[in-house]
C-alpha cells in the first residue's frame, strides 16, 4: 500500500522564557493510504500537539512530515477537535455544513450532504438550535458530522468519543467503520479507551509519558468487520488489551515519580 | 406497587411544584410592584413637601405643575422644535462616532501591526474629554449643528473603538483553528468569525458610546447653541424658569431610557445565540 502520511524524526519543543517542554521528541512513523491508526498514551504525552501539527495549525521544531494529496477538489484533511470545537453563534446546521460553505460548493450539495451526517449523527430534530441548548455528548456529535460531511483524505479525530455516552458512542464507532469502510479514508484517532482503539484501528500507536515518543506498535489485524461482542471474546484481542493496559500502567507510573 | 398509586405520587409532586411556582410567582410580582412604586412614592413625597413648602418651590416645583409646563410646552411646539434638533445631532453624532469605531476597531482586532500603531494614539486621546475641545470644536466647525456632532462623535467614538478591537482579540482560539482547518478564505473568516464573535463586546461599547452620547449633547448645548434640550435646560436655568429646566432633564432621562431598551431589544435581534 501506498504511503499517505510519513513523519520522520518529528520534534516539538514549546519554548517560553526560563521553561521550555518539549512535547514530542523524534517521532517517526508512516501511514499507509486508507489505514486506520489509533493512537494511545497517557494524559500530557503530546497526542493533541502531533494532530495539530499534522493539521497544519502548529509549526514543528524539527524533522519533517509528508503528507500526499491525491485530489485537488477535496480537501487534505478535517480535524474533529478535542473540545469545545463548535462554533457558538452558527446553528447546528451551520456548523456541519461549515467546511462545505466555506469551499463554496453549490448549495443543493451542502444541503443534501449537511442533512445526511445530521441524521447520521441523530440530531437532524435539533438543526436550528444554537450549541448553547446542547449537551456536551451533542456538541460533539455536531464537530463529528462537521468532519465527515466535509469528506477529507484524511481525519484526524482528537478523542472524539470521549464526551458522550456508551450508546451514542456504539453507534457512532460503527458509523466510523462503516463511513471508514466505504470511503477508504485515512483516519488518525486519538483515544484514552483500548477498547476502542482495539475495535477501530488496523495498527495502534503506543505513547510515552511525556517527552512524547512512540514505544510500541500492535497490529491489529482481528477481522472485519467488527462487533464489540465479537472482539470482547476474541483471545487474540484480549491479549492485547492487556499488553496496552499494562504498558500504559507503567508510564503512568513513570510520569508520577 | 399497585396500578394508579405511580399517578399519584406523581400528581402529588406537580402539586408542590405548582405551589413552589406560584410563590415564585407572587415575589417576582411583589419585585415588580417595588419597581413601579417607588419612583411614584418619591414624586408624591417631593409633590408633598413641596405644596406644604417644606422644601423651597422655587428650586424643586412640585411634578404636578411640572407636568403640566411639559404639556403647555408640548402645545405652543417649543418641545419638540428643541426635541428634533437634540434627537437629530444625537443620531448623527453617534453613527459619526460609531460607525468609524467599529471599522478602525475590527481593523485593530485582526491585524496586529495597525493595533501596535494606533492604540497609542487611541490611549493618549482618550483621556482627553471632547468637552474640553469644544471651544476648539466651536472654532473649527461654528455653532451650528455640526459642531455638536463633532462633538458626539468624538466621545462616542472611544468606548466603541476599544470595545470592538477587545471583541475581535478575545475571539477563542480554537474558532480561528476550526476556521483554518477547513480552509476559510479571509472574506469568509471576517464575517463567519470575526464579525460575529466580537458582537457581543462590540454591543457593549455601542451601548455606552450611547449612554455618552446623551451627556455629551447637554453639556455641548449649554456652550454656543441656539437650539436643543440642553440649550433648554441651560436658558431656563439662566432665566430662573425652572418648571422648563426640569422639563428638559425630565426629556434626556426619557430618551436615555428610551434608547437603552431599544439597543438591548436590537442586541436580543442580532445575538440569539447568548
Ligand atoms: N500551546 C502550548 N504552549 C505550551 N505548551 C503546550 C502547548 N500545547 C501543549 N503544550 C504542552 O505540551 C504537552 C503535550 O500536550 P498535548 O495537548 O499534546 O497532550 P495530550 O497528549 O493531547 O494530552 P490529553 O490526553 O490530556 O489530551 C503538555 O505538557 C502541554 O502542557
Ligand atoms: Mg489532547
Amino acid at each position: 500500500m501506498d504511503t499517505k502520511i510519513s513523519i520522520e524524526n518529528l520534534t516539538k519543543v514549546f519554548y517560553k522564557k526560563n521553561a521550555s517542554v518539549t512535547a514530542l521528541d523524534e517521532v517517526s512513523m508512516d501511514i499507509a493510504e486508507g489505514e486506520f491508526v489509533c493512537i494511545v498514551g497517557p494524559s500530557g504525552c503530546g497526542k493533541t500537539t502531533l494532530l495539530r501539527i499534522l493539521a497544519d495549525l502548529e509549526t514543528l521544531s524539527a524533522g519533517k512530515i509528508e503528507i500526499k494529496q491525491d485530489k485537488k477538489d477535496r480537501p487534505l484533511q478535517s480535524m474533529v477537535f478535542q473540545e469545545r470545537g463548535i462554533i457558538p453563534w452558527l446553528t447546528v446546521e451551520e456548523n456541519v455544513s461549515f467546511g462545505l460553505k466555506m469551499r463554496h460548493l453549490p448549495i443543493q450539495q451542502v444541503r443534501e450532504r449537511t442533512d445526511y451526517y445530521l441524521q447520521k449523527v441523530g440530531l437532524d430534530q435539533f438543526k436550528k438550535l444554537y450549541p448553547k441548548e446542547l449537551s456536551g455528548g451533542m456538541k460533539q456529535r455536531v464537530s463529528i458530522a462537521r468532519a465527515f460531511a466535509n469528506d477529507p483524505e484524511i481525519l484526524l479525530m482528537d478523542e472524539p468519543f470521549a464526551a458522550l455516552d456508551e450508546q451514542n458512542k456504539f453507534i457512532l464507532q460503527e458509523e466510523l467503520l462503516s463511513i471508514w469502510e466505504e470511503t477508504k479514508k485515512t483516519v488518525i484517532f486519538i483515544t484514552h479507551s483500548i477498547d476502542e482503539a482495539l475495535l477501530l484501528s488496523d495498527r495502534i500507536l503506543l505513547m510515552s509519558a511525556q517527552p512524547g515518543k512512540i514505544i510500541k506498535e500492535i497490529k491489529n489485524d482481528s477481522p472485519r468487520p467488527r462487533k464489540i461482542e465479537q472482539m470482547r471474546a476474541n483471545q487474540k484481542t484480549a491479549e492485547h488489551f492487556i499488553e496496552i493496559l499494562n504498558h500504559l500502567h507503567e508510564e503512568v507510573q513513570k510520569s508520577r515519580s | 406497587m399497585r396500578p394508579g398509586e405511580n399517578m399519584k405520587i406523581s400528581h402529588k409532586a406537580v402539586e408542590v411544584e405548582q405551589q413552589e411556582w406560584k410563590k415564585r410567582r407572587l415575589k417576582e410580582r411583589m419585585k415588580q410592584m417595588l419597581t413601579i412604586a417607588s419612583p411614584i412614592i418619591l414624586l408624591l413625597v417631593w409633590e408633598c413637601l413641596s405644596r406644604t413648602n417644606l422644601i423651597d418651590v422655587r428650586f424643586f416645583p412640585p411634578p404636578t405643575k411640572i407636568i403640566g409646563t411639559l404639556f403647555s410646552m408640548i402645545y405652543s411646539g417649543e418641545l419638540f422644535h428643541h426635541m428634533w434638533v437634540s434627537l437629530y445631532r444625537i443620531f448623527c453624532g453617534f453613527l459619526l462616532g460609531a460607525i468609524p469605531g467599529i471599522v478602525i476597531g475590527l481593523l485593530m482586532g485582526l491585524y496586529s501591526p495597525i493595533r501596535h500603531s494606533i492604540s497609542p494614539i487611541v490611549m493618549a486621546l482618550m483621556p482627553i474629554p471632547t468637552l474640553a475641545l469644544l471651544p476648539i470644536i466651536i472654532i473649527l466647525f461654528g455653532i451650528g449643528d455640526f459642531s455638536k456632532v463633532v462633538t458626539i462623535a468624538g466621545s462616542v467614538f472611544f468606548p466603541v473603538v476599544i470595545n470592538t478591537t477587545a471583541g475581535v482579540i478575545n475571539i477563542d482560539s480554537i474558532y480561528l483553528d476550526v476556521a483554518k482547518n477547513y480552509g476559510a478564505s479571509s472574506k469568509d473568516f471576517f464575517f463567519k468569525i470575526a464579525l460575529p464573535g466580537s458582537l457581543p463586546v462590540m454591543m457593549e461599547g455601542i451601548q455606552m458610546g450611547q449612554a455618552i452620547a446623551l451627556l455629551t449633547i447637554v453639556a455641548a448645548e449649554m456652550m454656543g447653541a441656539t437650539s436643543g434640550i440642553g440649550y433648554l435646560i441651560w436658558t431656563s436655568y439662566k432665566a430662573f424658569m425652572l418648571q422648563e429646566m426640569f422639563v428638559g432633564l425630565i426629556l434626556i432621562s426619557f430618551f436615555g431610557y428610551l434608547f437603552s431598551l431599544l439597543l438591548r431589544f436590537i442586541q436580543k435581534k442580532i445575538l440569539p445565540w447568548r
